[in-house]
């Protein structure tokens, strides 16, 4: 296995909604809560879960956009963070960046195009005509002429062409990672491919290594080596792309994967696996979060907390069924894998 | 370039250049395209335009009129509108109207002009303060203008004004500290809706400190709105200037202001109605010319039109 180019280690972050009277946390949302992961370098690890798993909030804690509660942030094995003795975060930024969901709130509508790009190398120390002629690579390196696009504002563009914008911006810092939140999740379908394909051919010739958070499955097994699969602020199961998608070990990632619609009429599934909401983070279930809309939980299940076990060689799980003597009746090879996925959606 | 440049490289000489003129035209920033869209509105020029001349004949007033604006003639009282030699009237001492109405802007526009921009200052940068470092800064800077807020904007003014004495200085220094909290209020709503939008946080994670921030992002999207605010405020301003002159707290008398001629002459309303009335169409007309320019300026401003 490569070398990790980014590492996370139990990553937290509460959020403290309500204080008491004497200031104490009354009520605490645990957004991230001890969520660890890989990634190797020039690999992309995709990111999953329903909305407000804490996906996105991991993503500002990698950036240290909001401070993290605890944890470790390790790029190539050095740790970075706002603590003495580590590496300072302002290199870690610029090593890694990231482009948001919205295109529109993320560029500047009183910047042109050019200003918004070179401003991170001006910040960097650039000189004013480098930064613009970096600028125009970029733009050119994203798909759009740099001639007809320079000089206009954000709100002359679309919602593609914005994006591609984005993307210029956060490769002027000439990062080695980039963090996609959630990228072309807003983008209609035939864009959205356009936009993946720039991406892919970006990470070729720039030996980017990304960490694709989205929620839509087909698109983060098109353009995922690895993926994390999050549930309430922590990480449920961990593996190649290819071992989640066709023997997901958890059951939250067998109910994800029967959610997503078949492609043809024939593979149509009649069921619905997982009903209700997830609960709030602001009060987790005892034990295994997942264990209310769980169906195949027993009473251990709402006891212990699952811990991630091996699975397969590199596809780690957080499930009682998968831990051997975990006080759990059934185990993971006497459950059939219900999750036929259609030829059409692997390939 | 060579010499020999056949029809095509001419051709593809004059394509370059029109190019880039293109691109110069195209190059204006955003401010440049603000006023060359207000220089193409006839509604907000000709505001200027009334605005512009109102300022010259108060700056140009001791070289415009022969009359002295505080000495009048016992003979030549309550002279109506057309009065030869006098053809804007006089007042009830004889004084000549137009130079009244000229020498009295100095004190009027000056009233309604200067407390707005100097509050515009303060109350952006409390705004701004207060909006982009929030938590116990916003709730110090925020809560302590609510204070202001518990008075109406003119009984602010009259009991500031009543406490610092009467005075052309005192009107001013109360009239701004009934414009700063209104202010600041607004750059701060603007600035906290600004300063959660992501990119600011893409700014942060180029690393870029929190000045530069402010100067790049945050100002450039917050003064706008908080400018056409401001202007807005210079009608209220100068109405309230010349009620804190009517009340006597602001300049005195024999010197000529707009709120202060509309006070001595309220006693001649019977008299000479029309010439009575002539300082208050002058607020009536500044204020309106503000106004409109306003709103000029919000569609001006207004980046997707």
């Amino acid at each position: 296995m490569l070398p990790p180019a980014l590492e996370v280690l139990d990553l937290k972050k509460h959020f403290v909604t309500r204080k008491t009277l004497l200031g104490k946390p009354d009520r605490v949302v645990r957004a991230v809560d001890g969520v660890s992961f890989h990634v190797a370098r020039g690999q992309t690890l995709g990111v999953v879960g329903e909305s407000g798993c804490g996906k996105s909030t991991t993503a500002r804690l990698l950036m240290h956009l909001i401070e993290p509660d605890a944890g470790r942030i390790r790029l190539h094995g050095r740790e970075y963070g706002n603590v003495g003795g580590l590496k300072p975060v302002s290199e870690l930024r610029q090593r890694m960046q990231m482009v948001f969901q919205d295109s529109y709130a993320s560029l500047n509508p009183r910047l042109t195009i050019e200003d918004s790009i070179a401003f991170g190398p001006r910040i960097q120390g650039q000189s004013r005509s480098e930064s613009r002629q970096l600028a125009r690579d970029l733009l050119d390196q994203v798909g759009l002429n740099p001639d007809s696009f320079i000089r206009r504002y954000p709100h002359e563009l679309s919602g593609g062409q914005r994006q591609r914008v984005n993307i210029a911006r956060a490769l002027a810092m000439k990062p080695e990672i980039m963090v996609l939140d959630e990228a072309v999740s807003a983008l209609d379908k035939s864009v959205q491919a356009q936009v993946l394909n720039l991406l892919s051919d970006l990470k070729r010739d720039f030996e980017l290594t990304y960490l694709f958070i989205s929620h839509d499955l087909n698109v983060v097994q098109y353009i995922s080596d690895h993926v994390v699969v999050m549930y309430l602020g922590q990480v449920v199961e961990f593996g190649p792309v290819a071992q989640i998608y066709e023997q997901p070990a958890h059951p939250y990632t067998r109910a994800l994967l029967d959610a997503v619609p078949a492609q043809t009429p024939n593979s149509r599934k009649a069921h619905t696996v997982l009903e209700g909401d997830p609960p709030n983070p602001i009060d987790p279930p005892a034990g295994c979060r997942f264990h209310p809309r769980c169906p195949f939980a027993e009473p251990i299940c709402a006891e212990r907390e699952p811990v991630p076990v091996r699975v397969r060689p590199e596809q780690e799980s957080a499930c009682h069924m998968v831990a051997p003597q975990s006080g759990h009746s059934r185990h993971l090879t006497m459950i059939p894998l219900t999750s036929t996925l259609p030829e059409e959606a692997v390939a | 370039m060579d010499q020999s440049l056949g029809p095509q490289g001419l051709q593809s000489r004059v394509e370059e250049y029109a190019e880039q003129a293109r691109d110069i035209a195209r190059s204006r920033g955003y401010w440049a395209t603000v006023l060359h869209r207000l220089l193409r509105d006839p509604v907000s020029m000709a505001c200027a335009l009334v605005l512009l001349t109102l300022i010259l004949l108060a700056v140009l007033a001791p070289w415009l009129t022969p009359y002295n604006p505080s000495q009048g003639s016992m003979l030549n009282r309550l002279a109506g509108i057309g009065t030869p030699g006098h053809w804007l009237g006089t007042d009830g001492q004889g004084r000549d109207m137009l130079t009244r109405l000229m020498y009295g802007g100095r004190y009027s526009l000056v009233m309604g002009i200067m407390p707005v921009l100097i509050a515009f200052f303060i109350g952006t940068a409390m705004g701004v303060t207060a909006g982009f470092v929030g938590g116990w800064a916003n709730s110090l800077i925020m809560r302590t203008t609510d204070v202001f807020f518990a008075f109406p904007a003119v009984l602010l003014a009259i009991a500031i004004s009543g406490a610092l004495g009467a005075g052309f200085v005192n009107a001013m220094v109360s009239l701004t500290l009934v414009f700063i909290p209104p202010i600041a209020r607004v750059a701060e709503g603007v600035t906290t809706a600004v300063r959660h939008l992501d990119f600011v946080e893409a700014a942060r994670a180029s690393g870029a400190g929190a000045l530069t921030i402010i100067r790049v992002h945050i100002l450039g999207n917050v003064l706008g709105p908080v400018f056409i605010y401001a202007t807005s405020l210079v009608s209220v301003c100068m109405i309230l200037a010349a009620g804190l002159s009517f009340l006597g707290l602001g300049v005195r008398p024999p010197a000529a202001e707009w709120g202060l001629m509309l006070n001595t002459l309220r006693q001649s309303l019977y008299v000479q109605p029309w010439v009575s009335v002539l300082p208050g169409a002058m607020i009536f007309l500044t204020s309106l010319c503000f106004n409109l320019l306003s709103d000029g300026l919000r569609s001006a401003m207004d980046i997707k039109r």
